[in-house]
């Protein structure tokens, strides 16, 4: 099931990918992010599945390291709320210049 | 391996948990309510941790139910509800048609040259025996051929990952904290 | 190459005097350090405008109106600068020891009998690829006559300046770049190779122009100068390519080693190269048509005008083509063209002189016209004659600008005390001075004589030589049998020997027209101001009278042998070695032509002299004049003269006008403004501006635009990999 597997996952992906240019909710961006991880997460299983149980302690660390970025990422969106009211990312522009 | 040697149910199940996975993705993206979306993502990962375990990756499939569908979504959900974007005025946030045709084009683009690039790099030189993992699951559990690696060759990523997690911990309760806080 | 020729040249000299030679030139430079740091230390002030000009109201005159008696006079007396006594020392001095060093040198020589040069390497200056100069100075026959003459009358005239110059607020200044001046004109004339030579010769032109606008305070003489050192420049120009002509053909630059039979006789390769040079001449020693400078310069000092625009610097044009008379040799149409510009220029000067009133212009056009006697002589191969005429010159030329001198600040100190401001150089100011001032009046008759070519004083014997050599070659020479301009040489010559008679017929009238109007007739100074006119002190009047003596006695240095007063040529023979093989190589089939035809050229030589003189005595009309003041303008051709032919306004119509234009309108507002600023850097500017604009755009600060373009990036990547 190798070739469906990453066929499925490199569709999710692409899904993730559009979201991110598309969407401009923060959260949602963010939501389209771990998605796209999950996809990647999808073939590194795949592949375990044939290479050896490698590809299944990198997801596991996948994962974690996935939780710690979602906590910092929403605190952070959380503290840009208290500032500027809104999540869209459009009028999130202090960066500039 | 070739489908000649599996279940039929088995390659049915696949496809479909396969497909409901794309499909609840493609309504997530599309979803203009937050909390809409993520409850379709939450499904997306439940269909992912079911092709985990039809891959013999029980573990990881479970895990992926107990900490990606349960905790981190369930944060995400727990903060969209605390930022009160469930609102009306808040859901106009999708880009316009242009920018979606154009970032359709782009997807499908992508999706192309991965395929294209991947079509002929497959390693082979480490090809181990096939139906490697299932026989270490069968022998040993499905926790076990995890848990060995993971405490003796990859030791020092588990601790670096740990103390990572120390450093999120405290960068999320700085950063979520009230900036005038009283002291104690 | 040198050193060989080192070695065989100096051998005679090496271990007298002459080895000194280097302190020559040193003297004044150190002396033009000491003045020049002393001008630093004292008062730090632009002089007062010429004491000949009328003052521009300066505060003094306002105490001495009141009065204009003897006691007002003291009350307000011009404090003097105040290393003014260190300086009146050490500027003379320095002069006095060179001079004594080169009389030592030259008696050195004469006791040494050698002929060849004696060349100094000191350094190593220029070995660039094929070209090797060496800094070195080269002594012979010619080189120390025009040392002798630089630091002999030079001492003289810095001896003079002590008194002249004694309460002028930039007095260590001024002798810092006499000295400098000095020095400069010692290099050109030790020079071992053309570019020592251009050093002097360039230095010479900056201490003119330092001198000429010494009281640069008035914009009018800033103005002289920096005319004379444009004009200058021209000439500059000339003198620097045919230096590169002369290196590319004959690979060298050094005097002794240029060889001129690899040179076509005649041919258009070593005209071009001598017409070259002349142009330089004729930028330095004011010929046509680089003369306009000359006059202009008199708004510096008279002592600054006696020497560098009367003795020294103005001969260096003739000294560089005595150098390369080995060139001019053998270019007979370059040759006729220095001649036939000599003897115009001579006729048009003195013909401009007639109607001059400042009586420092009269003596200006003089000088234009002299060198154009000297331009004559080197020009028809007489190259002695020539170098005889400029020492002549320098000698009577020089007593007649510090006579001017003394005049003038005896005028001068004449109007200051009276207050008024009118002109002190105008002759019609002047007249009747010899029965106030008659040494002046003697001496100044003694040069007026010795100008106009009356035996037994020098410019007669100079002048003669001059033209008695012009009507030889006319007779018979390479410049005779060669054309000019399609014109047969020996037409040239006559008509080149025909003119100078006229221009010295001329010189005769305008210099007796001087004389009568200052010293003879009726004095129109005023009444207020002829109590206060007097005699010079003797620290002026000295100089005045060793010069007059050497005008007088001067022809000795090279009679000619149809006069058994003395020593024949000695002149001539004593430079024998240097020019002796390009004059006999212009005279080759010269005829000697039998002793009566001698005796016929001077006497028309002496008869158009005193007929000169004595027409101006019994015509003009001293006691017709008025003073400037109340004079009228000029009319007709009498009109034309007096405004030099409106020569500086036609050159200021036809080429500086042009200039200007073309640089302010085009030069400055075309290209500098415009193109290169506007265009080039504004405009560079402008690009960085936009192009960071462009960058900035990238900028958002959205998160959104930012994943865009990694997306684009992983397209690219990706497509990279795709497409190999």
């Amino acid at each position: 099931m190798l070739a469906e597997s990453l066929f499925f996952s490199a569709v999710l992906f692409t899904i993730g990918v559009v979201g991110v240019l598309t969407r401009r909710n923060a959260i949602i961006v963010f939501m389209c992010v771990e998605l796209m991880l999950n996809a990647v997460n999808l073939t590194f299983i795949a592949f375990a599945q044939i290479y050896g149980v490698a590809g299944q302690i990198f997801v596991f660390f996948v994962m974690t390291v996935a939780a710690a970025e979602a906590a910092v990422g929403l605190a952070i969106i959380i503290a840009l709320f208290r500032h500027r009211h809104t999540v869209n990312l459009q009028d999130i522009n202090v960066l500039k210049g | 391996m070739p489908h000649g040697s599996l279940p039929l149910l088995y390659i049915f199940l696949f496809y479909l948990f396969g497909l409901i996975a794309i499909l609840s993705a493609l309504l997530f993206v599309t979803r203009r309510s937050p909390v809409a979306a993520a409850l379709w993502l939450v499904n997306t990962m439940f269909c992912l941790a079911a092709l985990y375990v039809m891959l013999d990756a029980q573990f990881i499939g479970a895990i992926q139910v107990l900490v990606y569908a349960g905790a981190i979504m369930v944060v995400f959900l727990f903060v969209i509800m605390l930022l009160n974007l469930g609102h009306p005025r808040e859901l106009a946030d999708a880009r316009g048609l242009g920018w979606k045709v154009v970032a359709g084009a782009v997807g499908l683009g992508l999706l192309a040259q991965v395929f294209a690039v991947t079509r002929t790099h497959v390693a082979t030189q480490i090809r181990l025996p096939a139906g490697y993992t299932a026989d270490q699951i069968a022998l040993r559990g499905a926790i076990a051929p995890i848990a060995g690696p993971l405490f003796h060759q990859y030791l020092l990523a588990f601790e670096l990952t740990s103390m990572l997690l120390l450093a999120a911990i405290v960068g999320a309760v700085v950063l979520a904290k009230r900036g005038d806080a009283r002291v104690g | 190459m040198l050193s060989s020729q080192i070695a065989a040249a100096t051998a005679p000299l090496d271990g007298t005097v002459a080895r000194w030679v280097w302190l020559v030139p040193v003297l004044p430079l150190a002396g033009f350090v000491i003045n020049g740091l002393l001008s630093l230390g004292g008062a730090y002030h632009a002089g007062p405008p010429d004491p000949g000009l009328a003052h521009s109201g300066e505060a003094e005159d306002a105490v001495s109106h009141g009065g204009g008696d003897a006691a007002a006079h003291a009350s307000h007396a011009v404090p003097r600068h105040r290393f003014a006594g260190i300086v009146s020392v050490v500027g003379p001095a320095v002069l006095l020891l060179a001079f004594a060093l080169t009389v030592a040198i030259w008696a050195a020589m004469v006791q040494s009998g050698s002929t060849a040069p004696y060349v100094q390497v000191y350094f190593p200056w220029m070995p660039v690829g094929d070209l090797h100069l060496d800094a070195a100075f080269q002594l012979d026959q010619l080189a120390i006559v025009m040392m002798l003459v630089i630091t002999g009358v030079g001492s003289l005239i810095h001896v003079f300046s002590v008194g002249y110059m004694r309460d002028d607020p930039g007095y260590p200044r001024y002798f810092a770049y006499l000295n400098l001046f000095v020095f400069f004109m010692l290099v050109l004339v030790l020079g071992a190779n053309y570019p020592i030579l251009f050093i002097g010769w360039e230095g010479v032109g900056l201490c003119s122009y330092l001198l000429i606008g010494f009281w640069f305070s008035d914009k009018a003489n800033a103005d002289a100068g920096k005319k004379a050192f444009i004009v200058n420049r021209i000439g500059d120009f000339g003198f620097l390519i045919a230096m590169f002509l002369i290196f590319v053909n004959l690979k060298t630059l050094d005097l002794t080693a240029i060889d001129a039979s690899q040179l076509v006789e005649g041919g258009p390769l070593v005209t071009t190269i001598c017409l070259f040079l002349f142009l330089g001449c004729a930028g330095k020693s004011a010929q046509i048509p680089l003369y306009i400078w000359l006059p202009d310069a008199m708004a510096g000092p008279t002592p600054v005008s006696a020497l560098i625009h009367a003795a020294t610097m103005v001969t260096a044009g003739v000294y560089l083509i005595a150098r390369s008379n080995a060139l001019f040799s053998i270019a007979p149409a370059a040759s006729l063209t220095v001649a036939v510009v000599g003897g115009l220029t001579a006729i048009f000067a003195a013909s401009i002189g007639l109607k001059q009133w400042d009586i420092k212009k009269v003596l200006a056009y003089s000088t234009v016209s002299q060198l154009g006697y000297m331009f004559v002589g080197v020009g028809v191969g007489a190259y002695a004659a020539g170098i005889f005429h400029l020492v002549t010159h320098a000698f009577f030329k020089a007593l007649l600008f510090l006579g001017a001198g003394s005049v003038i600040y005896a005028m001068h100190e004449a109007y200051h005390h009276s207050g008024s401001h009118d002109d002190a150089q105008d002759m019609r100011n002047m007249g009747g001075l010899r029965a106030f001032m008659p040494v002046t009046w003697v001496v100044m008759w003694v040069a007026t004589l010795a100008i106009a070519g009356i035996p037994p004083f020098a410019g007669f014997f100079s002048k003669d030589d001059i033209l008695g050599s012009v009507f030889a070659r006319a007779q018979g020479s390479t410049l005779a049998d060669a054309t000019w301009l399609g014109i047969p040489g020996s037409a040239v010559l006559y008509a080149v020997y025909g003119i100078g008679l006229v221009a010295a017929f001329m010189t005769a009238i305008y210099m007796t027209r001087m004389m009568l109007y200052t010293f003879h007739g009726p004095n129109r100074t005023g009444e207020r101001e002829r109590t206060h006119l007097r005699e010079a002190p003797w620290i002026m009047t000295g100089p005045l009278v060793v010069l007059a003596a050497l005008s007088a006695a001067g022809g000795w240095l090279n009679l000619p042998s149809i006069i058994p007063a003395g020593p024949v040529g000695l002149l001539e023979g004593w430079l024998d070695p240097v020019v002796g093989a390009g004059t006999r190589r212009v005279t080759a089939q010269a005829v000697e032509f039998p002793a009566s035809t001698e005796w016929v050229l001077i006497a028309v030589a002496v008869a158009v002299a005193a007929g000169g003189i004595a027409l101006a005595w019994s015509r003009l009309r001293p006691e017709s004049l008025v003073p400037k003041n109340a004079s009228a303008a000029a009319e007709g051709f009498a009109g034309v003269l007096e405004h030099k032919y409106y020569v500086d306004e036609i050159y200021d119509a036809a080429i500086v006008h042009p200039t200007v234009e073309i640089s302010r309108g085009l030069l400055w507002r075309g290209i500098d403004a415009g193109l290169i600023d506007g265009l080039v850097v504004n405009g560079s500017a402008y690009l960085a501006r936009l192009t960071g604009w462009i960058g900035s755009q990238l900028q958002t600060g959205r998160v959104g635009t930012y994943a865009w373009v990694l997306v684009f990036g992983v397209l690219a990547v990706l497509g990279a990999f795709t497409l190999k």
